[in-house]
C-alpha cells in the first residue's frame, strides 16, 4: 500500500525547496524526517500540546495537524528560522536569560507561539500571554518565568 | 569571581541550545542504516496468546524482521531493578494494557506501523485485576505466575511485598481524640513532554543503546543481565531527558531493542508515541486506612497506617516507592507511637515507577489531613497543631534514625506569614497549610572526574542526566569555583557509560549532594596534585606552593594552571585528572538500607476560591517554603519548587488515568488527559527557600526539586474544605467532585432544616 510520493515547493525559514513527500505525511514529519530540522518536536500528536507548533504562511500551527502537503506553495518558519546559538532573536535571549528553559522539550514550540502572539499584539498583558500560551504543555511547568521571558523579549521589542 | 560561583543564578548550561532548537534530544539522534520499530500490543490488559501469525505482516514491503517471544531466548529473559519479572516481550499472556506481544523492526516508520497492524494475534482475554480490592480478593487470579518468585511465601497471592514499621510500644494504642478515615491517591502518569526513545545498535565492543534514561548504570546492570554479558559489553548514551521525573528512570523498552538490533545486525530506533508512553509509565494510586490518635493539646499520640498501593504487572521500582513512601508515612512529626502496615500489590495495569515525591504525596495527602480534622474538632489552629508537633533541629523524630535536619517551625512560619494566615478570607475561600517529608537518598554511590586540561580548561565527567533540573549548570558553578576557572571553560560531559564514571541514579534529589560532593572532592585532587607537582619541580616543599583561584603561587611567582602546565609537561603536553567519590553506606539492619542524608521538606500554603456553582477551583495564592540549605543557583531551585507544585495541583485537582473493565486506559493520550497549562498557574506564586546551610551537600546545601509534590494535595485540599464547607479525602478534587459534595451538603441542609421546622 505504498502511496506515490507528491512533488512540493516549500519555503522553509526563507530557502526555497521542491521535495517529493508522501501525501499522508504531517507537516512535522517532513521538517524533522526529510528536512532535519529537528529543532521541532513531536509529543502528543494530536494537536494538544503545541510542542510542534510552527509558523505556516504567518500564522502558528500545530504541525502535526498539517499535512506536508498543505504547505505546498507556502512559507514555513521554524525554531531554526528564528535564530540560532550565535545571533538569539530576543524571545529566545529572553527565554535563555530568564531561566525559563528547564527540560527544554516545550520551548521550541512556546518560542514559535509567543513570537506569534507579539507579531499580533506586541505588548501584551499577562491575562494575553496566557491566553497565547495555553496551547502549549511544558511538564516542567515553568510556566511563571515562561511569561517573565515574553514581558521582557516584548520590552525589548521584538 | 570564583568563589561567588556557588549561590548565584548562573544562566543555565545549555539554556542556549534549548531555545534554538538544536539541543539533541534523543529522538534527534540519526543513526545510518537503522530499522524503524513498532510495537505490536492487544486491545485489552490481560489475554491468553493462542497464536501470532506475521504472514500478512512480512509481506509488507521493508518489513525486515518481526520479533516474537519465540525469537528470544528460552527461557525468556525478565528483567527488572529489584525483582527479574518483566520479560523482553509477553509470552504466554499479557499482564497489562500496552504491554508488547511482537516488534516490527521495518526500513520505513510507515511500514513498520502498517505491519504492526497487521500482526494477527489469536487471542483470549482473561478476567484482570484492576483495583486495589480486586488484587486483595483471593478469588482474583494471580498477576504473576508463582514460579518467578520462587521461595517467597507471598507469591500465593497478588501481594508483591508487604512492610511493618513500627515506633514506640506496638501495643495498645489510645488517645483522647482518634481520627479515623480513609483516603484514596489516583493513578497518575508523568507525562514529560519528550516520549520515551529507545535508540540501539550493535558494536564491535557489544552494544549501544541511546535512550534519555535518568540512570545509565541501573540500565547497563539491567540490559547486560538480560543479554548474560559482563556490563563493559554494554554502552548507554543517555541524552539529556526532554523531563523525567521518575517516570525515565528504570528500563522498559532497551532489553527489547537490544536483542532487536543484535538480531537484525543493524540499528533500530523505537520512539513511543504519548499513547504508548502512558501505558508505559504512572504513579502508583493508593488506598490509606489511616486512624491519629491525638491528646487534648493537638499533640499527635499515635499513627495507626494501613497504605495500599496499587502497582502494576511488573514490580519495576514500585516496591521501594510503596517502602520509603511509608516508612517516613507519619510526616516530619513526633509520634511516639506508630503502627505503619504497607502493601505493594500487583495487577494487570501499566508497571507503576517512580515518579516525583516517590510515594510521600500519597502518605501525606492522608497524614496532613488528619492534621486538618483534629484542628478543628479540638480547636485549634490548622497550623498551630503542626507546630506543636514539630521536632526541633536535631531531634530524632524517628527512633534510630537521621534527626531533624532542618528548622522546620521556621518553615512553617514563612508559609504562614507569606499567605497572611490570619487574614479575613473572602466569599467562596479558604487556606490550608501542609508540611511533607521525604526519605532522600540512602544507601547510594556517585564517583566524579574532572579533568584540568594543559590550557586550563576543565572537563567534568559524571554520570548524573540532566532531565530540566539543572545539574549540568550546578555542576559547572561547583567546579569553576573550586578550581578558581571561568564557568565558559567548562565543560560538564554526562550520560555516556564508556566515558563517565559510576553513579548509581538520578533521583531522590541526590544530585547536587552526592555528585556535588563529588565533584569537589575531585577538584581538591586536583589541588593537591597541582600542589605537589608544583613542590617537585620548583624544588620546593609542598607547603610553600598555594593552588587557588586558578592559580599556582609561590612566595616569589604566580602562575595560571595554563602556564604551570606547560612548564611541568613541556611540549608532549598532558593533564591533571582528579578523582572524587561520595558514598553513603549501605546499612544492613536499617528497614530502608540507609539511613537518609537528608530529609527533603517542603511546606506549602495555599488560598482557593471555590465557585459553588460549578465546582471550579482557583488557586489565588501559593506559598512553597523549601528547607534547602543552601541554594547553589537559587532560580533553578524555584524553578523547580514551582515544577514540582504544578505537578501537585495536577494530582490535586485535575488528574487520573481512568480504566474500563477491559482495564484500557480511556483518557489515554493529550486530548483526554489533562495536565496543569498556563492557565493553571496560582496568580500568586511564592517561593521561599530557608538556607541555613544545614545540609551534607556542597557549602552545606540539600537536595530540593520534588518538594511542591511532597504537600501540596493536603494544603489544597484543606483550604477547599474551607472555601466550599465539604471534606474530599479522595483525589483528584475535580469539580465534578466538589459541586456533587457541595449538593450534597445542601440537600443535607435543606434536609435538617425540614426537620427542625418540623419539630418546631
Amino acid at each position: 500500500m505504498q502511496a506515490e510520493k507528491i512533488s512540493i515547493t516549500v519555503t522553509v525559514n526563507g530557502e526555497r525547496r521542491t521535495i517529493e513527500t508522501f501525501p499522508h505525511h504531517t507537516l512535522l514529519e517532513f521538517l524533522r524526517d526529510q528536512l532535519g530540522l529537528t529543532g521541532t518536536k513531536e509529543c502528543c500528536s494530536q494537536g494538544e500540546c503545541g510542542s510542534c507548533t510552527v509558523l505556516m504562511n504567518g500564522r502558528s500551527v500545530d504541525s502535526c495537524l498539517v499535512l506536508a502537503v498543505e504547505a505546498d506553495a507556502g512559507e514555513i518558519v521554524t525554531i531554526e528560522g528564528t535564530g540560532s546559538p550565535g545571533k538569539l532573536s530576543a524571545l529566545q535571549a529572553a527565554f535563555a536569560e530568564t531561566g525559563a528553559v528547564q527540560c527544554g522539550f516545550c520551548i521550541p514550540g512556546m518560542i514559535m507561539s509567543a513570537g506569534y502572539l507579539l507579531q499580533r499584539n506586541p505588548h501584551p498583558t499577562v491575562e494575553e500571554i496566557k491566553e497565547g500560551l495555553d496551547g502549549n504543555l511544558c511538564r516542567c511547568a515553568g510556566y511563571s518565568l515562561i511569561i517573565q521571558a515574553v514581558k521582557k523579549a516584548a520590552e525589548a521589542g521584538e | 569571581m570564583a568563589a561567588s560561583q556557588v549561590g548565584s543564578s548562573l544562566k543555565r548550561v545549555g539554556g542556549v541550545e534549548r531555545v534554538t532548537g538544536t539541543q539533541q534530544y534523543a529522538a534527534d539522534i540519526r543513526l545510518d542504516n537503522v530499522l524503524h520499530v513498532k510495537l505490536v500490543h492487544l486491545d485489552c490488559a490481560r489475554a491468553k496468546i493462542m497464536a501470532i501469525d506475521k504472514s500478512a505482516a512480512s509481506r509488507v514491503a521493508g518489513v525486515r524482521f518481526i520479533m516474537t517471544a519465540a525469537d528470544l531466548p528460552q527461557p525468556m529473559p525478565r528483567c527488572g531493578p529489584a525483582y527479574s519479572d518483566r520479560p523482553v516481550l509477553a509470552v504466554g499472556e499479557t499482564k497489562y494494557f500496552g504491554e508488547p506481544v511482537a516488534a516490527v523492526a521495518a526500513e520505513t516508520k510507515d511500514a513498520a506501523e502498517e505491519a504492526a497492524a497487521l500482526v494477527c494475534v489469536e487471542y483470549e482475554e482473561l478476567p484482570a485485576v484492576l483495583t486495589i480490592e480486586a488484587a486483595l480478593d483471593p478469588a482474583s487470579p494471580l498477576v504473576q505466575d508463582p514460579a518467578i518468585r520462587p521461595n517467597d511465601p507471598l507469591a500465593g497471592s497478588n501481594i508483591l511485598k508487604a512492610w511493618a514499621f513500627d515506633r514506640g510500644e506496638a501495643g495498645n494504642m489510645s488517645a483522647d481524640c482518634v481520627i479515623e478515615n480513609d483516603y484514596t491517591f489516583p493513578m497518575v502518569t508523568h507525562f514529560a513532554i519528550e516520549p520515551h526513545v529507545f535508540l540501539a545498535a550493535p558494536d564491535p565492543n557489544g552494544v549501544i543503546i541511546w535512550t534519555p534514561i535518568q540512570h545509565p548504570y541501573v540500565l547497563q546492570r539491567v540490559v547486560a543481565s538480560a543479554l548474560e554479558w559482563p556490563v563493559s559489553k554494554v554502552r548507554i548514551i543517555a541524552p539529556d531527558p526532554g523531563g523525567g521525573f521518575g517516570g525515565k528512570g528504570w528500563p522498559k523498552f532497551e532489553p527489547l531493542v537490544a536483542f532487536l538490533a543484535l538480531k537484525t545486525g543493524r540499528p533500530v530506533r523505537l520512539v513511543l508515541t504519548l499513547e504508548e508512553t502512558f501505558q508505559a509509565v504512572r504513579r502508583a494510586s493508593a488506598h490509606i486506612h489511616i486512624k491519629t490518635g491525638f491528646a487534648l493539646d493537638g499533640r499527635i499520640a499515635f499513627q495507626d497506617i494501613a497504605a495500599d498501593f496499587l502497582i502494576g504487572a511488573y514490580a519495576d521500582v514500585g516496591p521501594r516507592v510503596v517502602s520509603k513512601g511509608s516508612y517516613a508515612a507519619c510526616g516530619p512529626y513526633r509520634t511516639p507511637q506508630a503502627r505503619i502496615r504497607a502493601r505493594a500489590l500487583l495487577s494487570h495495569t501499566t508497571p507503576s515507577t517512580a515518579f516525583r515525591g516517590f510515594g510521600t504525596p500519597q502518605a501525606s495527602w492522608a497524614v496532613e489531613s488528619q492534621l486538618n480534622e483534629a484542628a478543628e474538632k479540638l480547636g485549634i489552629d490548622r497550623a498551630e497543631i503542626r507546630r506543636r508537633n514539630l521536632p526541633a533541629k536535631g531531634e530524632a523524630f524517628i527512633p534510630n534514625d537521621t534527626p531533624a535536619d532542618g528548622d522546620w517551625v521556621q518553615a512553617l512560619n514563612s508559609a504562614t506569614e507569606a499567605i497572611g494566615w490570619e487574614k479575613p478570607l473572602g466569599k467562596n475561600r479558604g487556606r490550608g497549610v501542609s508540611l511533607g517529608l521525604k526519605s532522600s537518598s540512602t544507601a547510594s554511590a556517585s564517583f566524579a572526574i574532572v579533568r584540568l586540561h594543559f590550557d586550563g580548561s576543565a572537563s567534568v565527567l559524571s554520570a548524573t542526566s540532566d532531565m530540566g533540573q539543572g545539574a549540568r549548570t550546578v555542576f559547572t558553578q561547583i567546579a569553576a569555583g573550586e578550581l578558581g576557572i571561568d564557568p565558559g571553560r567548562i565543560t560538564i560531559v554526562m550520560g555516556d557509560t564508556a566515558v563517565v564514571p559510576f553513579d548509581s541514579s538520578t533521583s531522590a534529589s541526590r544530585s547536587t549532594v552526592f555528585m556535588g560532593n563529588a565533584i569537589m572532592k575531585a577538584c581538591a585532587d586536583i589541588r593537591m596534585q597541582l600542589q605537589k607537582m608544583a613542590a617537585q619541580v620548583f624544588v620546593l616543599a609542598q607547603d610553600a606552593i598555594t593552588v587557588g583561584g586558578g592559580l599556582v603561587r609561590t612566595a616569589e611567582k604566580t602562575w595560571t594552571y595554563a602556564e604551570f602546565l606547560g612548564i611541568y609537561f613541556g611540549p608532549p603536553r598532558g593533564e591533571v585528572i582528579g578523582v572524587g567519590s561520595a558514598r553513603s553506606e549501605y546499612l544492613r539492619d536499617h528497614p530502608l538500607g540507609g539511613k537518609p542524608v537528608f530529609w527533603e521538606m517542603m511546606c506549602v500554603a495555599a488560598e482557593v476560591e471555590v465557585d459553588p456553582e460549578t465546582g471550579m477551583t482557583h488557586v489565588h495564592k501559593l506559598v512553597l517554603v523549601s528547607d534547602i540549605g543552601k541554594a547553589l543557583n537559587p532560580r533553578q531551585v524555584e524553578a523547580q519548587d514551582e515544577g514540582a507544585a504544578m505537578m501537585g495541583l495536577g494530582h490535586t485537582l485535575m488528574e487520573h488515568l481512568i480504566l474500563d473493565e477491559h482495564g484500557r486506559i480511556l483518557n489515554l493520550g493529550a486530548l483526554d488527559y489533562r495536565i496543569p497549562t498556563i492557565q493553571d498557574i496560582p496568580l500568586d506564586l511564592y517561593s521561599i527557600l530557608i538556607e541555613n546551610a544545614d545540609g551534607p551537600g556542597p557549602f552545606g546545601a540539600k537536595g530540593a526539586g520534588e518538594g511542591g509534590t511532597l504537600a501540596l494535595s493536603a494544603a489544597v485540599g484543606a483550604a477547599v474544605n474551607e472555601a466550599a464547607g465539604v471534606k474530599i479525602r479522595d483525589l483528584p478534587l475535580t469539580p465534578e467532585r466538589i459541586w456533587r459534595a457541595v449538593e450534597e451538603r445542601r440537600k443535607r441542609v435543606v434536609t435538617s432544616n425540614q426537620i427542625s421546622m418540623k419539630e418546631g
